[in-house]
């Protein structure tokens, strides 16, 4: 039996479908449409919501298949696993694409493994190389400084994951006809080593990867207590707060707050810089952000390389304005 | 307790140059340093140490200058090292990276946690953890920000995922692959640089280890690249300079159209 079909991987929390589900769509129709397959989107949980698997074929899914237990309720590794090793090893889809979430990152590369499938992380552009109809897979490495193309070219399935915000969700088509198929787990399949405890939900942390705006704070702030010019800007911006590992390193803003290679990957409508030189391992971070704002005192700063609008200043005298002035702005558009 | 570090070198990340021909990384030329985030895994693993008792193994597949890297974890403090190196293995992809990893920690004896950091600098995947995982048939917990403690057969940790963060009851031995937030990395110390100049680190090639020739390798990966490029950068910044009262009031007054304009406002 030949591998054939576009599969994503939709990903529920307590239940309801989550947004890069739908960016997974926009791809996988792409993808689909080239090689003239079906799109399936597969999905683990508990009691998913019905409305949202309906959503999915409304979104450009021609079928959905929901595999359910109590203990797929939230993602662990071994059981989501062997499910899904199961539905590839059954159905054999060409191509299976998933989120490069926590789950995915996570899940992905243990299924690879298992299933002797070619994995490529992170990919911001993924294509049909006309001739092979091989999967094209193309992500940044070395902290972004280079773009690399990559080729599954004998494994199946080929196996890429996406950065979450790099796509727009497939939009709603009313009349979209699509069947779902309801799974029971089978229990062989669900035994796990790992226990979920407890968990503890936080809402900082969700604020900077889905926020709309972000401003973020660098060395140049110099010290924490000035951390209120950059929380009055942001408040200015309804943005949330992201900050340079310097600023991290020194302990005036925690972890999730960090932004660049070895904390969050950012992309924002707006992205803005203050007192942040641009190192390499930050620009990995927020460079893909549609429009990127720096403040800054030296303007040779790398920061304004990856910058559409920069300000070359003294942050402690800027910013204080442009707070006033965005602030009066937005009243006068209220008004 | 026994716990295994896999540590990478990885290049400097400004001056890396690729062979085009393979697609792979020319690693020579470049200043190279210990993977930033595995020295987050060498560090907690040192602690459990501290707090077991037992032994810290790091093991390194690269080049036979990666030699460096496990001097690094002993300077540390780890207890020594195993470095996995050979042509055969040149050029792998995550795939057969983490199988020949596991292969090697397979001839290190029991232990009862693998601790890698999340991701690496250069390639940037994280696949590699869970891929040891797979192989091993181990339970794996990804971005631990947080090891609450080890008790009899089950190691308690924090999971930090997109929502918050989760409390896992991880069954030991496992795999589990860490972020920042987890431990400050220790300086080493002058009496681990001394251990780690005299030690003599062992290299493992495949004849040391079980694997599968066809597994091995650029030939043996399932993934190849085919195609290096520069990112273009596209963007054409508008600068303006705030230098006195009234200068700053016209950069604010720019930034603000500029922001209209996009719709940002």
């Amino acid at each position: 039996m030949e591998y054939k079909g576009v599969w994503i991987l939709a990903e529920q929390f307590n239940g309801r479908v989550q947004r890069i589900s739908h960016e997974l769509l926009t791809r996988g129709l792409d993808l689909a449409a080239k090689r003239g397959v079906a799109l399936t989107a597969i999905i683990f949980g508990h009691d998913i919501d019905n409305g949202d698997l309906r959503e999915l074929i409304d979104r450009g899914a021609d079928a959905v298949i929901a595999t359910e237990a109590p203990e797929l309720a939230n993602f662990l590794p071994e059981p989501y696993a062997a499910c899904m090793i199961k539905l590839i090893e059954e159905h054999r889809p060409e191509i299976v694409i998933a989120g490069a979430t926590s789950t995915g990152r996570t899940l992905m590369p243990y299924v690879a493994i298992k299933t002797s499938a070619g994995l490529t992380a992170d990919c911001t552009v993924l294509d049909i190389e006309p001739e092979t109809g091989n999967l094209l897979q193309t992500r940044p490495a070395i902290g972004g400084n280079i773009l690399a193309t990559i080729k599954t070219p004998n494994h199946r399935p080929q196996m890429a994951t996406v950065r979450p915000r790099s796509t727009q969700p497939a939009p709603k088509q009313s009349g979209r006809q699509g069947k779902i198929t309801h799974l029971k787990a089978p229990p062989e399949l669900l035994g796990s080593r790992i226990t979920r405890v407890d968990f503890v939900p936080d809402e900082s942390e969700h604020g900077l990867q889905d926020a709309d705006n972000v401003v973020a704070c660098g060395r140049g702030i110099k010290k924490g207590e000035n951390l209120s010019l950059i929380k009055d800007l942001a408040g200015s911006l309804d943005a949330a707060i992201g900050a340079s590992r310097d600023v991290v390193d020194r302990g005036w803003l925690s972890y999730p707050h960090q932004v660049g290679l070895s904390g969050k990957t950012v992309s924002p409508k707006l992205y803005l810089a203050v007192g942040i030189s641009g190192t390499i391992q930050h620009l990995a971070g927020m460079q893909t952000s549609e429009t990127v704002v720096a403040i800054n005192s030296d303007p040779d700063a790398q920061i304004f390389r990856v910058a559409d609008f920069g300000i070359v200043g003294n942050l402690f005298e800027v910013v204080p304005v442009v707070t006033s002035k965005i602030k009066a702005a937005r009243e006068s558009t209220k008004n | 307790m026994r716990i295994i570090v896999p540590v990478k070198q990885v290049p400097e990340t400004n001056a890396v140059k690729m062979d085009e021909a393979t697609g792979t990384m020319i690693r020579d030329g470049v200043e190279a340093i210990v993977n930033p985030l595995d020295l987050y895994a060498i560090e907690i693993a040192i602690r459990l140490r501290e707090a077991h008792g037992g032994e810290v193994l790091a093991v390194s597949m690269g080049p036979p200058k990666a030699v460096k890297a496990i001097k690094e974890a002993v300077a540390m403090g780890c207890d020594g090292g195993v470095l996995v190196s050979d042509k055969a293995f040149a050029g792998s992809d995550t795939w057969a990276t983490s199988y020949v990893l596991a292969q090697a920690i397979k001839t290190l004896g029991d232990y009862q946690l693998i601790i890698c950091g999340e991701r690496a600098t250069d390639g940037d995947t994280g696949q590699v953890g869970p891929g040891i995982a797979a192989w091993l048939g181990l339970p794996v917990a990804t971005y631990v920000s947080k090891v609450e403690g080890v008790s009899g057969d089950v190691c308690r940790c924090r999971r930090l995922i997109e929502e918050g963060y989760e409390v896992l009851d991880v069954a030991v031995p496992a795999v589990l692959t860490v972020v920042k937030e987890v431990a400050d990395p220790r300086l080493p110390t002058l009496r681990g640089k001394q251990k780690a100049r005299k030690l003599d680190v062992h290299t493992l090639g495949p004849a040391d280890m079980t694997v599968r020739q066809e597994y091995l390798g650029l030939n043996g990966s399932p993934t190849r690249v085919v195609r290096i490029f520069r990112p273009k950068v596209a963007r054409q910044c508008q600068m303006v300079t705030a230098s006195d009262e009234k200068s700053i009031d016209q950069a604010a007054d720019a930034l603000v159209d500029f922001l209209k304009q996009r719709e940002l406002i």
